[in-house]
Order: structure tokens, then sequence, then C-alpha cells
């Protein structure tokens, strides 16, 4: 016990978090981080794209509160991908560990504990939270989007042999040194990210583990699944058979 | 080894199979030409029932809602007192 104690005295968890008009949530989230991470050294990078709703100024209020020490906010010009963006916030991650998570409260920051204690149970590299398992689970969709959702997922399962229930979810723990080794090696973008990663770090072999996670959909704005969508990864999916 | 070459490998392994059922005779020809024709059907209703299955069994969780509700006006209530804009939507 006194051993598990020192690790976590040791362990720094950076967050990066990629925001783009996230101006409502992104206090939420940062409120609830704190919240849930009271004994732990961490810090949140909040990679900004030039939102116009004024996210930044709500950063900068969140600042105050908690402190430029415990927020830091690296922001860039444009909307330029989320690849990129985790990219960016690695070069100002003081932490051994990276967590990185969505802005829009489909990820909730309570889980984090459960990530940093299956992480330091397991020596894992890599903790992925999945849908799909039991204990875990997403509200907010139709019969349509959760077939969608379990057809990609079959038809992935099949074809990669992947070796984590949930290739596209984007609520994930990475110890700093791995990240950085997959990072450099991927090239999609949006969720075809998620998924390369996940593969990539897979195929070299790095230790994955993963947690059960709730998946909350969209509680402020709108989230779509189109025809191109299916397009893309598809040809994601290919592309991964063929290169990974 | 690149994912593709054990695909490859596997289906090379299975032709092997097959051919040699083939030549050896030891099922009826007429049923081993269509053998591919019964393993890809079989792949397919394989994969259409774990998608139905999966689709059965996809968990759920309407209380996450609640709670995030519950969550989200507390945060508020906190980051309103410190002077943190969290205006309605």
């Amino acid at each position: 016990m006194k051993e598990q104690l020192k690790q976590e005295e040791k362990n720094k968890y950076s967050i990066i978090i990629p925001t783009y008009n996230e101006r409502l949530n992104i206090a939420l989230i940062i409120y609830l981080v704190f919240k849930h991470l009271r004994d732990v050294d961490f810090e949140v990078i909040v990679v900004d794209d030039g939102s116009p709703d004024g996210t930044q100024d709500i950063v900068r209020q969140l600042q105050h509160v908690y402190g430029e020490d415990r927020i830091l906010l690296r922001a860039r010009p444009k909307k330029l991908g989320l690849g990129t963006a985790y990219f960016h916030g690695l070069k100002y991650a003081s932490g051994n560990f990276v967590i990185i998570m969505d802005a829009d409260l489909s990820h909730h920051p309570k889980y984090i504990p459960s990530f940093i204690r299956k992480q330091m149970e397991t020596g894992a590299s890599i903790v992925t939270g999945t849908r799909y398992v039991r204990g875990g689970g997403v509200h907010g969709w139709n019969l349509m989007r959760k077939l969608t959702s379990r057809g990609a997922n079959v038809l992935a399962q099949t074809l990669l042999w992947p070796g984590v229930s949930d290739l596209t979810g984007s609520f994930r723990l990475y110890r700093k040194s791995v990240l950085e080794d997959v990072i450099s090696s991927c090239v999609s973008k949006g969720y075809v990210f998620q998924m390369e990663m996940i593969v990539r770090a897979s195929r070299k072999g790095y230790h994955i583990e993963e947690v059960p996670i709730s998946f909350v959909d969209r509680v402020f704005g709108s989230s779509k699944l189109g025809g191109s969508e299916i397009i893309e990864y598809l040809k994601g999916l290919l592309y991964l058979m063929l290169t990974t | 080894m690149k994912h593709i070459l054990k695909i490859m490998g596997l289906l090379v392994a299975i032709s092997a199979i097959w051919i040699g059922l083939i030549e050896t005779s030891v099922i009826p020809r007429s049923f081993t030409w269509l053998l591919p024709v019964y393993l890809i059907v079989s792949l397919g209703c394989y994969g259409l029932l774990m998608v139905g299955v999966g689709l059965m069994l996809f968990p759920t969780c309407p209380q996450e809602a609640v709670l995030l509700q519950k969550d989200i006006r507390e945060a508020r209530e906190f980051l309103k007192d410190k002077g943190v804009d969290v205006g309605s939507d």
C-alpha cells in the first residue's frame, strides 16, 4: 500500500482537452476534473482552435479560479485537426502520463481515477475507455446509431483483430513516451485517427488495458452520422488493414 | 509482420486445404467446389449474428444522463459563485 502511495506521489498526469466552440462545456469539464482528482498531481492543457464563441476567455476565467499552473491554455489560430491538437498539447505536457478526452461532456472526468488505478495495477502503457462492455454504456443513441456502431465494430474486429473492444473511443490514458512514439506514426484524421492510434500501439506490442466508461451523447449541441462518415470509416479500415 | 500478411497467410492456408481436398477426393468433388461459398456465407451469417446479439445486449446507461444533469447544476453553481461566466445556453 505504501509503495502505491509513493508511486502516486511521483506520477503526474497531463490532461489534454482539444476544444472548438465549447464555451459552456469546458468550464463544466474543468470543474468536474478538479472535483474528482483531489489527491492527484495533474494539469489540464486546453488546446483551443481559435473558437469564435469565446472559449478561450472562459478558460482564462477558470485560470483565475484554479491557477495558471494547473490550467494551461495552449491555443492555435484555427481548426487544425484532432491529431495535431494532441501533438501540440504534448509539447507542453509536464506529466509522465497523458490523458486525452473530449470537451463535450460525453466523457465524464469521474472515470479518470479508474484509468489511473488500472494503469497502476497492471503497469499498462495505455488504458482505453470502452463503452461496449458491461459496466460501461451509452445514452442518447437511437437504434440506427447503435446499429451502425455495432456493425462498424464487428467489421473492425473481423478485419483488424485489434485486441480492444472500443476502437473509436477517445477517452484514454497513455504513458507519455508511448503516446509520443505512437502519435508520430499516425496520419489519419478524426475518429479514424483514434483507431489508428490504438491499432498501431497494439501492433507495436504495447500493453493495453480497458476500463468501462459511460458515454452520454451531446448534452449541448448535436452530432451527426451520415453517409459520408460511413465511407470515411470504410476507407479508414482499408487503410489500417493494409498499412499496420 | 504487417497485419495484411497475416490475413493473406490465413487465406493461403485455407486455399491449400481446399485444393488438397479437391485433389485427394476425400469428399465428393461437387461438394468440395462449393465449400468456399459455404464458408463465405457462414462468415456472413456469423457477422450478422454478432451484430444482432451485440445490438440486443448493447449496454445503456440512462441513469448516467440524470447524474450528469446533477453534476452540471452543481458545477454551474460553484463556478457562478467564483465569477466564471456559465450563462444559459
